[in-house]
């Protein structure tokens, strides 16, 4: 692995309450390249993924230790505004959560906070970033339509499309795929492929199948722990701990 | 066994169906008497005309005048103040014990009795703020009244909005108030509109808050500002139907008070229903 690391984790601890949920984790993402995080429900990949745009601090009771990096800078640096963060490194959610608006203000959306009025403007990244989430032919007719008329898989690539629109650097998926069909699931894995040439990818998903066709590297968490992380075809071809190899073939989990 | 489940489906519908009617029936009951025994009076000189010989002749416009300001006084206080409050609870505050308790203290507000109220507002609002008994005393007070039923009406509002909501607008750099007031307010607005114009009418239709605070037995004059007292219909109509010593004639046009009030209330509600049919219709 000779790859920059974009966004990465040190020692890394994150408490509910009274519960561990991460435990001393040491994750680097490479830049420009999907990283999987692979595990069995309850391993803490949700809640890892959503430290890293501090998408976990408006939750009551949540407590973290260790570092989080994004090009070599602490998130927690008090210099380093959450808000900002959360434009850099955007994220895609489990569940397709369009706002109820048209299709375009919903992409226009983060644009409009970040103070973007030129209607000239605002068009072209509309049209772009729906461009890039492969979704532009299917509702260029319809912009003006409520987002909540488009089919699950569509509505997704909406959600990609409206976090495009900012210009990330980072894109977290959170099981992205979870609640949408087998086709759309399809066309949403062939975009993340594509999203890499531009943007660092770190996506969540519990389909192992998935994690293989995606991404370039994986990691695999157990109990909050990091079990082993590495390129992709040796995680699921030859990986070192026996762990992993029962849990990719399907033994447990 | 199987005569015996639907021998409780029967009476278990019925059981339903009867508390239905009964509830109905009341309220048709109140209505068809009201309009049976008001309507007669209400022309326009009724509604336009102040009272004439001691109440037995003459209409009831400074009352409906009355009414309407300090509704509004009312309003200008407990819109804001409520909606605001709730966004606060729901968005803002943290959720331990200690906001529980405000909200449980909340909720009990609402069930104080309405002349516990009136006579804090004299306390308050007539003798320690030095407002007199006055439209802006008697509307404050009612503003107090209802200000539990705004809040917790627009704090129910706001629990409708999916989480999602708030957190897509997060994450894509959003701040917490440019997500509540862009993701948040415009979807839960019309619940909240409609919870307080509820609590507005209630406060409409109040006679033991403005008794002390403000309403007046009998004006010569409309008011000419809010430090002045007012005529109210809730109160006109409880001097007509219990303080006046020619009951026989006063009694219709007690009805045709009655009927004015129910059908101000009635607009009022209507409002409510329009306002947030129309804005619900906007957001698709």
């Amino acid at each position: 692995m000779t790859a920059r690391s974009k966004i990465e984790a040190r020692k890394l601890d994150f408490f509910y309450g009274s519960k561990h949920v991460l435990k001393g984790l040491d994750l680097a993402c490479p830049e420009k390249s999907v990283t999987a995080i692979i595990g069995p429900s309850g391993c803490g990949k949700s809640t890892f993924i959503r430290t890293l745009n501090r998408m976990n601090d408006v939750v009551a009771g949540t407590r973290l230790a260790g570092r989080i990096l994004l090009d070599g800078a602490d998130i927690h640096d008090p210099e380093m505004d959450p808000v900002e963060l959360r434009r850099r490194v955007g994220m895609v959610f489990q569940k397709p959560n369009p706002f109820p608006k048209s299709i375009f203000d919903n992409v226009a959306y983060g644009l409009r906070i970040n103070g973007e009025r030129r209607r000239g403007r605002l068009e072209e990244v509309v049209e772009k970033s729906l461009r890039e989430a492969a979704l532009w032919d299917e509702v260029k007719d319809r912009l003006r339509e409520n987002a909540f008329a488009l089919s699950g898989g569509q509505q997704q690539r909406l959600c990609i499309a409206r976090a495009l629109a900012v210009r990330p650097e980072v894109i977290l998926f959170d099981e992205p795929c979870s609640a949408i069909d087998p086709i759309a699931t399809a066309r949403v894995e062939d975009l993340i492929q594509r999203l890499k040439t531009e943007y660092t990818v770190v996506i969540v998903t519990h389909n192992m199948q998935q994690a293989a066709r995606v991404s370039d590297y994986t990691a695999f968490l157990m109990l909050g722990e990091l079990v082993e992380f590495g390129d992709t075809k040796t995680i699921f071809t030859a990986p070192v701990r026996k762990m992993t190899e029962e849990y990719i073939t399907g033994r447990f989990g | 066994m199987i005569r015996r489940k639907s021998v409780a489906q029967f009476l278990g519908f019925w059981a339903l169906r009867l508390s239905v009617w009964l509830v109905l029936g009341v309220l048709a009951l109140l209505l068809y008497d009201i309009i049976r025994r008001g309507a007669g009076v209400i022309n326009w000189e009724f509604l336009t005309k102040p009272p004439r010989r001691g109440m037995t002749e003459g209409g009831i416009f400074p009352a409906i005048f009355g009414t309407l300001l300090v509704t509004m006084v009312t309003a200008v206080l407990a819109i804001p103040v409520g909606m605001f409050a709730a966004i606060y609870l729901n968005e803002y505050a943290r959720q331990n014990r200690f906001t529980r308790l405000i909200r449980l203290s909340i909720r009990n507000l609402s069930g104080v009795p309405s002349i516990v109220y009136g006579l804090f507002g004299v306390i308050l609002f007539v003798n320690l703020l030095k407002f007199g008994t006055s439209i802006l005393s008697a509307g404050l007070t009612l503003g107090l009244m209802t200000l539990p039923w705004t809040v917790t009406a627009s704090e129910e509002s706001l629990k409708t909005i999916p989480a999602a909501y708030r957190e897509g607008a997060l994450a894509l750099g959003a701040t917490k108030w440019q997500a509540i007031r862009t993701n948040v307010l415009p979807y839960a607005l019309p619940g909240m509109l409609t919870g307080t114009i509820l609590g507005l009418a209630r406060a409409a239709g109040e006679t033991a808050p403005i008794m002390f605070t403000g309403a007046a037995f009998s004006l010569p004059f409309l008011p000419k500002s809010l430090s002045d007292q007012f005529m109210a219909l809730p109160y006109h109509l409880y001097i007509m139907a219990t303080q006046h010593h020619d009951i026989a004639k006063v009694r219709p046009l007690a009805y045709g008070t009655a009927l004015v009030l129910v059908g101000m209330i009635f607009g009022l509600n209507l409002t409510a229903v329009v306002l947030r049919y129309r804005l619900r219709r906007r957001r698709r």
